[in-house]
């Protein structure tokens, strides 16, 4: 029940914005995260932006991820 | 980026496993809290391609699993009251409470309402001024800020007909519970991701330092179950016990203030009865005294009736995590997802209901 998933702010009016989650766009409330801009990704849950994603730590874990890859391809 | 593929690759997943399956020597038991969690797991056959050092067992991080069926009656019997519409978030309707569920209700003639979010049940409230709108309020920490704001925009609209049915549960009090009964002994804490983006990953403190368990928080896609599997893993090996991020895109330590303050200024903690557990303090959400006119149970005499349980339903037992759904009698012959005896197989994130859609797991 606690499902968020990732979508992208289109536009913002007052306390709303549209946001497309999976190719549709719908609307979101930003009650919860006042500071999301445009071009933001933000997790939404029951139709609320709960956080707003951060893209620089998402490169960082996949990264990470990426050399433990190449370091278990080494060690066969 | 998209934040959802990227985290399914499966030569990266490939990497986790061999860097699990060779730091993995202790054997230990991990739980995930939380429901979704459960999900990804069983989804994607995680158990399996885990070694045979790592045992998981899942915890009771689904609201409407450990909704309490006095709790489920009072819903049921507040949908019988004249002029009364509920509003609910799916997952409720088929969930049986003592004599009959929300669904059962609704085809006798209840007004009952699937909404996708507390907006829309506003929006039934101002279309229909002359009824009352329930709205169950049903959800840990991640949900209840969204039902702060609806009473907030109710006031701010002067909207009179809505009211809520507080029984959210927060999760920190019940892992105490949980891990004070001793019943399961755990070697690490996969922390609920989208409870922690709201209250954030120094609630879960208290079991890292006092119990010595090692906590990751974590997202729910594929690779962040396995990277948190794998950071617990590091941890016990290396005699630690911290609470970790894995889910650094959307966790934060300090949690997201704004939510955490409107959902205080609306509610205080009180106590709640959880499915499996019973009461316990602080681990409930009450609306404060300037919000009580919203408040269901305060504006309705709600009377349910005795309060049963279903005969040989052991969800209670698989939410605390001592036994699992292949140790219950009714599970897939009696209680199917389809004729659901017990909540664990209604809610979709319920264990029942990931073992029975994915399988695999019954072995383990």
């Amino acid at each position: 029940m606690c499902l968020a998933i990732p979508a992208l702010i289109k536009s913002i009016e007052n306390k709303e914005a549209e946001a497309e989650i999976g190719g549709i766009t719908r609307k979101i409330s930003l009650w919860l995260t006042p500071e999301a801009k445009v071009g933001d990704y933000v997790l939404v849950h029951t139709g609320y932006a709960i956080n707003i994603l951060d893209q620089q730590e998402a490169e960082e874990t996949l990264t990470l991820l990426r050399q433990i890859a190449k370091l278990a391809e080494e060690k066969g | 980026m998209k934040f959802i593929s990227e985290f399914r690759r499966s030569e990266l997943a490939a990497g986790l496993i061999s860097q699990i399956q060779r730091r993995s020597k202790t054997p230990v038991r991990f739980m995930e809290f939380c429901g979704g969690h459960t999900v990804t797991i069983f989804r994607y056959g995680i158990r399996q391609v885990l070694p045979k050092t790592i045992e998981m067992v899942s915890g009771p991080g689904c609201p409407i699993c450990v909704t309490a069926n006095a709790d489920l009656d009072k819903a049921i019997a507040l949908s019988q009251t004249p002029e009364v519409i509920i509003a609910t978030f799916g997952d409720m309707l088929k969930v049986p409470g003592s004599h009959s569920s929300l669904q059962e209700a609704k085809a006798d003639g209840a007004d009952v309402r699937t909404v996708y979010s507390t907006m829309d049940a506003l929006k039934i409230a101002e279309d229909n001024p002359d009824k009352t709108v329930v709205f169950l309020g049903i959800g840990f920490e991640t949900t209840a800020p969204t039902i702060a704001v609806s009473i907030l925009q109710a006031e701010e609209k002067g909207i009179k007909n809505y009211y809520v049915l507080s029984l959210h549960k927060l999760c920190p009090p019940v892992i105490r519970v949980l891990l004070d009964s001793g019943e399961v002994k755990l070697d690490g804490l996969i922390c609920p991701g989208h409870v922690s983006a709201i209250i954030g990953s120094r609630p879960w403190e208290f079991i890292a330092r006092d119990y010595g368990i090692p906590c990751v928080v974590s997202g729910f896609e594929p690779l962040d179950i396995l990277q948190s599997v794998d950071m617990l893993v590091s941890q016990v090996e290396n005699g630690k016990s911290e609470v970790e991020i894995a889910y650094r895109r959307g966790v934060r330590p300090e949690g997201n203030q704004q939510a955490l303050r409107l959902m205080e200024q609306v509610f205080e903690p009180c106590p709640a009865r959880w499915r499996g557990m019973g009461e316990v303090d602080h681990s409930g959400l009450k609306l404060r005294k300037k919000y009580q006119r919203f408040d269901a149970e305060l504006a309705f005499d709600i009377e349910p009736g005795p309060t049963h349980e279903p005969v040989g339903c052991i969800c209670g037992d698989i939410l605390r995590g001592v036994k699992t759904p292949a140790d219950c009698q009714l599970f897939g012959k009696a209680c199917t997802p389809q004729y659901p005896i017990g909540p664990c197989m209604v809610s979709a994130e319920g264990s029942c209901s990931a073992y029975y859609l994915y399988g695999g797991g019954l072995e383990g």
